[in-house]
């Protein structure tokens, strides 16, 4: 495999932007609902140039998952957008009932996910929406790593059937997967071949893995990395072929411990193949204000944090 | 709309009712009160009101449509979707039993004709019955879209976002309309939580607003061809429908306490005495 390097810094939420405008050009039915944070979710280029399909729902997240689950009836595909705290745990119930129990063909797209919105706090911050998310029944997970996956990912949940929860972030992150990369919900990506520890990692932390990787080769341990852009349906094939040559395995995800991406593979592995995990995700706390650095450090969930976990679990092995 | 048959009209209600205190009665459990109050504007709505399609389709392209915004009175909606046709009748014996189409709160997954989206938990339906008026909006479709609420729903917040939604984008191929029957599940809602001016309530959210009569079939469809009348203004419109919870039935009237209870052999015996059999029990 060639070298994972990157010349560009984007944040994810733009290629959501992005992706959504093409969306409109191709597809009549795509519609696009907003709660008062257009600019933040970078739909104004979607509402500049479809005025008649994109509607302003003002700060009432509830209403806005209930029209668009209303809206469906007619055939349009809704993407809601605002940040992924309002997105899930503060309309939970109408998403249960109006969206995924009622099978509504909805696409609700956060922003802001995670300790990386930075000096918000923790009000904002939440680490709790994809294991929220993921014990829908009829809901499907994705956590894009990069510009480019992101708009990928956002084009290609309009030709899913099914309600979808899309979940990106607030800062520049480097641009390290191709602009041609044709997106498959539920099919995991190697993104570096390895034998000895198999680190499966999700949305920003992808690119922390990858670093992790260049360090661990250094210091004699061959990591495998593989991004998990899906977290439900997991691609549960995937990952034991690969704990399958690796023997063990470290997640990583910018989310709480419970209820994540770390989760899953757990269950995935207790199941099928029981081999050492570690884990590197927020332990059961809130975040706090400061710079997405400081906190993916200070809540140990940076690349570093990735070596110390592969290292310990090779030696359980 | 074609000149009511008003006597034909309170036939069918009178059958509906008796399927309801039936249907609760045979799992003892479901909601008859609301139930009751609500069967006249059911039965102006699918049986002379709304353009309906059939077979049902879900999207409901080209048709008007109903959202039961308040599912507990599920009994109600399941006897009128199978008076009239959408599936057939004596599958109402099925009501809140395992493996039924007709789930305790109305719900998609099993497939049941006639319904869109899920409802039970409260305050939902303003919501997605104007999405879907919003669809019809961008489709062309000039059909118009009917939801009912309860009146105790109305505590819940996303109503009223709702209510905001409806005035600034102008939804106005869509009648809402509560059951004001002053009883919500712990008492009246003047002792629960005060609806005081529920009229001027509307109308500051900015709704055209109309009062009726939700007992009286006449009334009833007066009231809808008013609420017709006033769409395609700019402006949506609420029906505040004053009902009797219990309607039909002398011992269930005006009470919370057949909200969600149902009667035993006896109380059965004594409202089906009080309602006449016109179109078949199942």
């Amino acid at each position: 495999m060639t070298k994972l390097t990157y010349t560009e810094k984007k944040d994810t939420r733009s290629g959501f932007g992005a992706g959504l405008l093409e969306l409109g050009r191709t597809n009549d039915n795509v519609v696009g609902l907003c709660a008062d944070l257009i600019g933040s979710l970078k739909m104004g280029d979607f509402q500049k140039e479809f005025p008649d399909r994109f509607f302003q729902v003002g700060i009432a997240e509830a209403n806005m998952m209930g029209l668009a689950a209303g809206m469906t009836i007619g055939g349009k595909i809704p993407f809601t957008g605002t940040f992924a705290n309002f997105s899930t745990g503060r309309v939970y119930d109408q998403i249960r009932q109006s969206i995924a129990y009622s099978e509504k063909n909805v696409k609700i797209c956060a922003s802001h996910a995670g300790l990386t919105l930075g000096e918000d706090g923790a009000t904002h911050q939440i680490l709790e929406d994809i294991g929220m998310m993921k014990m829908l029944p009829n809901m499907t997970v994705i956590n894009p790593c990069d510009f480019n996956q992101t708009k990928a990912a956002t084009i290609a949940i309009a030709d899913h059937h099914g309600p979808v929860y899309l979940r990106f972030g607030r800062p520049a992150v480097p641009i390290f997967t191709p602009a041609d990369q044709k997106f498959e919900i539920g099919k995991a990506i190697k993104m570096i071949e390895g034998a000895d520890v198999t680190i499966f990692a999700t949305g920003h932390l992808v690119w922390e893995a990858i670093e992790a990787e260049a360090t661990l080769e250094a210091e004699g341990i061959n990591a495998e990395v593989i991004n998990i852009h899906t977290i439900k349906p997991l691609d549960v094939e995937a990952i034991l072929e690969s704990v399958g040559r690796t023997g063990c395995a470290v997640s990583a995800e910018e989310h709480q411990m419970n209820g994540g991406l770390g989760d899953s593979i757990a269950q995935t592995l207790s199941l099928h193949h029981p081999a050492p995990l570690e884990m590197v995700a927020v332990n059961d706390s809130f975040g706090e204000s400061g710079t997405p650095a400081q906190l993916m450090t200070k809540y140990g969930i940076d690349a570093a944090n990735i070596v110390k976990a592969a290292k310990k679990v090779v030696q359980r092995k | 709309m074609n000149e009511p048959n008003i006597n034909e009209l309170e036939k069918i209600a009178s059958q509906v009712r008796r399927d309801i205190v039936r249907m609760v009665h045979a799992v003892n459990s479901g909601h008859p009160g609301g139930s009751l109050g609500c069967t006249d504007f059911l039965t102006a709505l699918y049986f002379h009101v709304m353009n309906l399609k059939k077979p049902f389709s879900p999207d409901g392209i080209g048709e008007d449509l109903f959202f039961l915004s308040n599912g507990h009175i599920s009994p109600v909606w399941y006897s009128i979707l199978a008076r009239s046709g959408y599936f057939d009748v004596p599958e109402l014996a099925t009501f809140r039993k395992l493996n039924s189409r007709l789930q305790g709160h109305p719900a998609t997954e099993e497939g049941l004709p006639g319904i869109r989206i899920a409802s039970g938990s409260l305050g939902q339906g303003l919501s997605a019955a104007i999405g879907a008026a919003q669809a019809k909006k961008l489709n062309n479709d000039d059909n118009t879209v009917y939801v009912l609420m309860g009146d105790g729903e109305l505590d819940e917040g996303q109503v009223w976002e709702a209510a905001m939604y409806g005035a600034h984008h102008g939804i106005d191929n869509l009648i809402a309309t509560v059951d004001y029957n002053g009883q919500q599940i712990d008492g009246p809602t003047d002792k629960v939580m005060s609806l005081l001016d529920l009229k001027a309530k509307w109308e500051a959210f900015g709704w055209q607003v109309i009062e009726s009569q939700g007992n009286d079939m006449k009334e009833v469809i007066k009231a809808l061809e008013h609420a017709k009348s006033l769409c395609g203004k700019g402006v949506p419109v609420v029906n505040l429908m004053r009902t009797e919870m219990g309607f039909g039935v002398d011992f269930m009237v005006g009470t919370h306490k057949w909200h969600g209870i149902a009667p035993n052999d006896e109380q059965l015996a004594d409202a089906l005495s009080q309602l006449e059999e016109t179109l078949g029990d199942y």
